[in-house]
């Protein structure tokens, strides 16, 4: 009989923690001048890119939601842009109807997310691998297709809001229609969303989760009934989506159907595995190399899709860990 | 509720649900034999349609249109096989859906630039154009029987091609059991291949058939697919048999909800009420039984044995 | 005779038509160390999979420290005191020893539904992990990943990480198997060791192992049980010989 060499892979703490140290930063820095936008741009002459840096960030919000349940928990969730549907649905009707009480809308609009995901998750996380793909697909379409038959909330051209929503603290007031406030709420809800996440992963529950993405069996075997916290997680992450979701829709003052339309669910995936899966700051990276690859590409040629699927595909098959795997790689090769 | 339009719907129904069976056994089988998620199967659909529209503008004849881009979506499916999907199948399905995802993209834009944005219609031949009497009164568009026609043939045959040769033994062995397929000395790279070309194939013809009826346009694919997989999840990947039941079932009770359930409603709720939960419910319709036939089998109502 | 800790009565489960578990009945009294072996193919691995709960029996019925768990789940079996090990290593893989043992001392401790404090932090999961560590000899090999630890040392923190859940009865699928000749020693000890501690149903294809280890063996043979007694029994019992032993019997 032999014994098989202990496989001595060199693990230099110090190495690693550069690694992480070097993709933190990057994404420090971002959040940093992120910080900073709305009077630096302006005075670049750029103002622009005020509005862009918003809508990243609110898409970073609904990409780290995502990354909870996809990178930490291994559920490739097809339709997670449904929450973003849902929550800013809810913003929109009620303001429709004149409740633009945002203590009413925004509680009442993440509850409407964690009730749906429960019900989604409860029925998708029964099934494995294919099956869970296309059913959290099939759910969100279902969503898509509601928002287009209903008539009264605009059908498929979308509803406008025309209040934003008020936060009235009754010694002061939190006045979202000024949009420098705006873009520092989405700025602290973004931050509070990653903080939420590097808590809940480092908890005990988030052990669990990963542990269940590592290795279900084994997790069974020590005694733990991983589906119900599967799906608080997914509950968790839908709620989550629907802050980027209830933002999306004050920062636009519109909602329409087609945020939850699945190709959004598919770019939701992609800045996740961008930025790198299962990493703190990955969907952060993520969704700023996505929204600016999109749009300096489409600076260049309106049909920028010609390049961009091909270089999804190239990704795939090539640059394993996403930017956050080059950027390791491009540091760890500096380090040697 | 009359008769005649009842009668109509329902095969308006059946229509629908043996073009979704097209679409569907050719991405049942990739699922099960090669444990792929091809969201890129619908492009495929849509591909076929504009090869369509191009030949029959070209020869001036739809038929001979068809019989051109039938080859010509085959050979496209084992284009996208050989230089992108092969090198997929040792990967998970994140990576399956990303690439193939990046593929819709790709083709959708491609399709834009060729064939520009507005979408192509097909005239339809006049031998098939007009209605035909079938029993009882019913009048149905002749066109519309041409493609239940053609799709069951299609089904018969490929049901045959399944259970009677060689080839649908392989196909057979290699959706239960794919070890053992590679151990009875099947060229499994050339099977994966044949079987995805036949799939592109179907997919192809399910577009080409019915874009005299809608026309030819891009993101048709992406629509008709997430039908297909719910298709497919009901059915139990795998299974042409659970792809066929399910596509039946989808297109009738989809068909007929869209034409029926806001007349249904009016028996239980007011006509406001019934007007609005209608259209929104009958959209709805064909989740929720998705969503029934999951709570109760997990796998799909025909499971493939020997998994 | 005392009442047995695991009972299990006309115990069936079948694959398309081919049984591998055929009407098993099994006592096991508590503090035993209870050997099950067999030829190829004989179902130890499947009847261990149906006691474990991560395979549903067709019929029959498992009691467990006077509970009938036929039907209870995996996790609700673990949480009994019924753990078990993996003839292929079943560990995480991509975190540290300490962390995999962590994790189930977390699950022996309660549900996880605790989402805000560091779990890496916490003294009350990771003393006892330690401790574990040490117990199998892994101490120094703490912080390694586990998947970059020898095949021996795997075997080790599997057997750590079952022992962390606090379990009254082992099931243990071959846990030398693939271990070199010193390693086994060592790991003989440490079970001899263990049997103070636990009652232990022990598949093993190392038969002087077994015949060192076991106070009662039985012995399947196409998922049916033929004989089950003591070593000298099991060693005596001609039907045993022939259809196990047999080969070397008759050579």
């Amino acid at each position: 009989m032999t014994v098989e060499t202990p496989a001595t892979v060199p693990q230099s703490p110090r190495l690693t923690t550069r690694l992480r140290d070097a993709r933190t930063s990057v994404a420090l820095l971002l959040l940093a001048i992120a910080a900073i936008t709305p009077v630096a741009a302006p005075a670049l002459g750029q103002p622009f890119y005020v509005d862009v840096t918003a809508r990243i960030m609110i898409w970073a919000i609904a990409a780290t939601s995502l990354n909870l349940i996809l990178g930490y928990g291994g559920m490739v969730s097809f339709g997670h842009a449904v929450y973003l549907g849902i929550a800013g649905y809810t913003v929109g009707i009620l303001a429709f109807d004149n409740i633009t009480n945002g203590f009413i809308q925004w509680p009442l609009a993440l509850l409407i997310c964690g009730l749906i995901a429960l019900v989604f998750g409860a029925i998708s996380l029964r099934t494995k691998g294919v099956y869970f793909i296309m059913i959290t697909l099939a759910f969100a379409q279902m969503l898509f297709f509601l928002g287009i038959s209903v008539e009264k909330y605009g059908s498929d051209d979308g509803l406008l809001i025309f209040t934003r929503s008020e936060f009235d603290f009754g010694f002061a007031e939190l006045d979202l229609s000024d949009a420098t406030t705006l873009y520092y709420v989405i700025w602290i809800l973004l931050i509070g969303s990653v903080y939420l996440s590097h808590r809940i992963v480092n908890s005990r529950f988030g052990m669990v989760i990963q542990g269940a993405m590592a290795n279900e069996t084994r997790m069974q075997a020590i005694g733990v009934p991983t589906y119900r916290y599967r799906l608080t997680a997914f509950v968790i992450s839908g709620m989550m989506c629907g802050v980027a979701g209830l933002l999306s829709a004050n920062f636009e003052r519109f909602i329409s159907p087609d945020v939850m339309n699945w190709p959004r669910s598919g770019e939701l995936i992609v800045m996740v595995v961008l930025g790198g899966m299962g990493t703190l700051f990955g969907p952060i990276l993520g969704s700023v190399a996505f929204l600016l690859l999109s749009e300096i590409l489409s600076t260049w040629t309106e049909h920028w899709h010609l390049i961009f699927g091909p270089f999804l595909v190239l990704v795939v098959l090539f640059a394993r860990g996403g930017l956050s795997g080059i950027l390791d790689r491009l540091t760890g090769r500096a380090d040697r | 509720m009359n008769f005649i339009l009842l009668a109509e719907q329902f095969l308006n129904g059946i229509q629908l649900g043996l073009l979704l069976f097209l679409l569907s056994a050719g991405l049942t089988l990739v699922f099960g034999i090669m444990d792929l998620v091809n969201l890129a199967h619908g492009s495929l659909y849509m591909i076929g349609a504009f090869f369509a529209a191009t030949f029959t503008a070209l020869t001036g004849s739809f038929v001979i249109g068809v019989l051109l881009a039938l080859p010509a979506t085959l050979v496209a499916g084992i284009v996208i096989e050989v230089t992108v999907l092969r090198t997929l199948y040792t990967r998970n399905h994140l990576d399956h859906v990303l690439a193939t995802f990046g593929l819709i993209l790709f083709f959708n834009e491609l399709v834009r630039v060729v064939w520009g944005p507005a979408g192509l219609s097909i005239p339809l031949p006049g031998v098939l154009d007009g209605s035909v009497s079938l029993v009882l009164g019913i009048t149905y568009p002749l066109y519309r029987l041409v493609i239940i026609i053609v799709s069951l043939a299609v089904a018969v045959g490929l049901y045959l091609l399944v259970t009677r040769t060689r080839i649908g033994m392989l196909i057979r062995a290699g959706a239960s059991n794919r070890t053992m397929a590679g151990a009875l000395g099947v060229n499994i790279q050339r099977l994966f291949t044949l079987v995805f070309g036949l799939g592109a194939a179907l997919a192809g013809l399910a577009g080409m058939m019915i874009a005299p009826v809608t026309q030819a346009s891009i993101g048709m694919g992406e629509q008709i697919l997430i039908l297909a997989f719910v298709v497919i999840v009901i059915g139990g990947i795998g299974s042409i048999r659970g792809a066929l039941v399910g596509a039946l079932l989808i297109g009738i009770i989809d068909t007929m909800g869209r034409s029926f359930l806001d007349v249904i409603l009016l028996i239980f709720l007011p006509p406001n009420a019934a007007e609005t939960a209608g259209p929104a419910l009958s959209s709805m319709m064909i989740y929720i039984l998705m969503a029934l036939v999951l709570a109760i089998r997990p796998q799909g109502l025909f499971p493939p044995r020997g998994q | 005779m005392t009442e047995p800790l695991l009972a299990v009565r006309g115990l069936c489960k079948s694959f398309g038509g081919i049984a591998a578990t055929d009407n098993v009945d099994l006592d096991i009294t508590p503090g035993e160390i209870h050997a099950i072996i067999g030829p190829n193919g004989a179902g130890k691995t499947t009847l261990i999979n149906v006691l474990s709960g991560l395979l549903p029996s067709d019929a029959g019925t498992i009691h467990f420290d006077h509970a009938n768990i036929t039907r209870a789940s995996a996790p609700a079996r673990c949480r009994r005191g019924l753990a078990r090990s993996f003839q292929i290593t079943s560990i995480f893989r991509n975190v540290s020893a300490l962390d995999n043992v962590a994790l189930a001392v977390q699950s022996a401790a309660g549900h996880s539904f605790r989402l805000w404090r560091p779990a890496r932090r916490d003294p009350a999961l990771r003393g006892p992990a330690r401790a574990l560590l040490e117990r199998v000899g892994l101490a120094d090999r703490a912080t390694v990943m586990a998947g970059n630890l020898a095949h021996g040392e795997q075997r080790q923190l599997e057997i750590a990480i079952v022992l962390a859940t606090r379990p009254k009865m082992l099931l243990l699928d071959e846990p030398m198997a693939g271990m070199g000749i010193e390693e086994s020693e060592r790991l003989l000890h440490f079970l001899r060791e263990l049997k103070e501690q636990y009652t232990m149903l022990l598949i093993e294809h190392d038969m002087d192992a077994v015949f060192a280890l076991a106070d009662r063996i039985t012995v399947l043979v196409y998922g049916r049980v033929i004989a089950t007694g003591t070593p000298q029994e099991i060693r005596a019992n001609p039907d045993v010989r022939r259809a196990y032993l047999g080969d070397e019997a008759a050579a």
